[in-house]
């Protein structure tokens, strides 16, 4: 596969008061992402994976290092515009990404910056509210939706620009389960029917589960990566970085402990039973 | 409680009147205005009086709605009355009480007063009933378009007029949740004087203001992720178009506005 995203020992220190010695939210993290993968980006707060969510559209410019999106540098002003039209971004409250007061108005919003014909802005609206699901509230007030609802606009939003990747900035931390629901779901078929890259970012561990790859995050330095099975097998690791692991192989590491011989990869609740049947059977 | 303020005050419906073209309907009030300006005769008065109870009825709005529009300015209307009615300088005096004088004059200038803002404010509400803010934020960027030529940023206003609107109501959502947040804790928002009332307000101003400033912040970044580089370049989802009904509705209006010139030129009526 074709990387969309490559940062090269990329640095990033917030502005510190005067005097202060500004701290590296960043610590030179490498990373690549390929084109058509789901990737989780874990970690705690304070963690940078949301400093690290800014830097891959522009809306933070990296203090050292690089950030390539389709080779286009980030820190070259001229690119900006085609680099964040590639690279769309869903951050955590949707009412403050919110334009318009009508939805489809709110959709229309990229589009219209970008100078697309109006026939065309009519249909590209219509079609990225159909793939979130929300053909139906078209004509609706954003603010009298649900959260879930109004995140999906959001992301509707951004699909309008018709971008290759999105990253969702924590766009799950402040919805009910429902609404997380909906949103994960939204971005997988995104994801697997037109084949956009999902960058998501998020603290949630059960977010992770059906990922292509979680990257894990602490003090601004990517520790651990892979795939989920290989990730959340070091129970230990995790916990020591301050996040819980899912509760499936919570139950599978205690059952360990206690002496069962089952397997710490069964990540869904299906695989979990299976395979503690498998071992009580045994 | 606060969800109940409606602002912008809009009655959504399908006549005649809420299909015109938003900048049709802003044209019409400004000729309207003109008109009643320009009327000096009650013959005048009449006919723009009988114009706007025609719009109102083609627009199917409660004639109730229009004039409860009206009650915040009785005083001002009142007041110019008065004025108009005593301090008049004319020749026929009616009444006299003191040093005060009803002159012919003066009667008829007030009458005129009175009836002229009254006509002004219902006509002007008239279109703000019919039209939904956001198109009459459209229609203004639309027609003051030209000004952008001698670098008045049109843009730029409407879009900020058009994102005040939309944060209306969820800056009403949050000062809510503030003021039952500052309850829970005993703030005590209902007794004392005006100034103690005025005092109790500041801390649901201050955390309101800062949220309103961080919603700004982060809009403003989300904004720029969707590639908004300001009006240069930027199309529309729903192009305003006139239609055959606004060339006959701006038609019909420069003609009313024509006859009451016409009208004071000649000093008919």
């Amino acid at each position: 596969m074709a990387e969309i995203i490559r940062t090269e020992n990329l640095q990033y220190a917030y502005p510190a008061d005067e005097g202060a010695e500004p701290v590296l939210a960043l610590e030179g993290v490498d990373l690549t992402i390929e084109r058509g993968s789901f990737v989780v980006v874990l970690g705690h707060n304070g963690s940078g994976k949301s400093t690290l969510a800014k830097t891959l559209n522009g809306v933070l410019l990296p203090c050292g290092g690089h950030v390539y999106v389709e080779g286009m540098d980030t820190l070259d002003e001229h690119l900006l515009l085609a680099i964040r039209r590639t690279v769309g971004m869903v951050f955590q409250n949707p009412d403050n990404q919110i334009v318009a007061n009508v939805v489809e108005e709110d959709v229309a919003f990229a589009p219209e910056n970008l100078g697309v014909s109006s026939r065309e802005i009519r249909q590209r609206v219509d079609d990225a509210l159909a793939a979130v699901g929300m053909g139906e509230f078209a004509r609706h007030a954003p603010h009298l939706l649900s959260g879930g609802q109004k995140q999906r606009i959001a992301i509707a939003g951004v699909l309008a620009m018709e971008p290759e990747c999105i990253v969702l900035d924590e766009a799950t931390a402040m919805l009910d389960p429902v609404g997380r629901r909906e949103v994960l779901s939204a971005v997988h078929k995104l994801n697997r029917e037109k084949g956009i890259t999902v960058v998501l970012i998020t603290h949630h561990m059960n977010e992770a589960e059906d990922a292509d790859r979680v990257v894990v995050m602490d003090d601004g330095k990517v520790v651990m990566d892979g795939a989920p099975r290989q990730v959340f097998t070091q129970v230990e690791r995790l916990r020591s970085m301050g996040l819980t692991v899912p509760d499936t192989v919570d139950l599978l590491d205690r059952l360990r402990k206690d002496g069962l011989d089952v397997p710490l990869t069964a990540l869904t609740v299906e695989e979990c039973a299976d395979a503690i049947l498998a071992a009580v059977s045994k | 409680m606060l969800k109940d303020i409606t602002l912008g005050q809009f009655f959504p419906g399908d006549t005649v009147a809420h299909r015109l073209d938003p900048r049709t309907k802003i044209l019409l009030v400004v000729f309207y205005i003109v008109a009643l300006f320009c009327a000096k005769s009650l013959l005048a008065y009449g006919i723009l009086a009988a114009v706007l109870a025609v719009c109102v009825r083609i627009s199917r709005v409660g004639i109730k709605s229009l004039v409860r529009g009206l009650k915040p300015v009785v005083f001002i209307i009142v007041f110019t009355g008065i004025l108009n009615l005593f301090f008049t300088p004319g020749e026929h005096i009616l009444a006299e009480l003191g040093f005060l004088r009803i002159s012919a004059e003066g009667l008829q200038n007030a009458v005129f007063m009175v009836l002229r803002i009254m006509l002004l404010i219902m006509g002007t509400f008239l279109m703000t009933y019919t039209t939904s803010p956001i198109s009459l934020t459209d229609g203004l960027e639309r027609l003051l378009g030209g000004l952008k030529k001698i670098h008045v940023p049109v843009h730029e206003l409407a879009m900020i007029m058009s994102i005040a609107l939309r944060f209306i109501p969820t800056l009403i959502e949050e000062t809510d949740k503030i003021m039952s947040a500052q309850k829970a804790r005993g703030a005590d928002f209902e007794s004392g004087n005006i100034i103690q009332k005025a005092k109790a307000l500041i801390p649901i101003l201050v955390p309101l203001f800062i949220s309103a400033f961080r919603r700004a912040d982060e809009l403003a970044v989300a904004m720029e992720c969707r590639c908004y580089h300001g009006g240069e370049g930027r199309t529309k989802l729903h192009v305003l178009q006139y239609e055959g009904r606004d060339y006959l509705a701006l038609v019909l209006g420069l003609a009313v506005t024509a006859g009451i010139i016409a009208l004071r030129q000649w000093n008919i009526g």
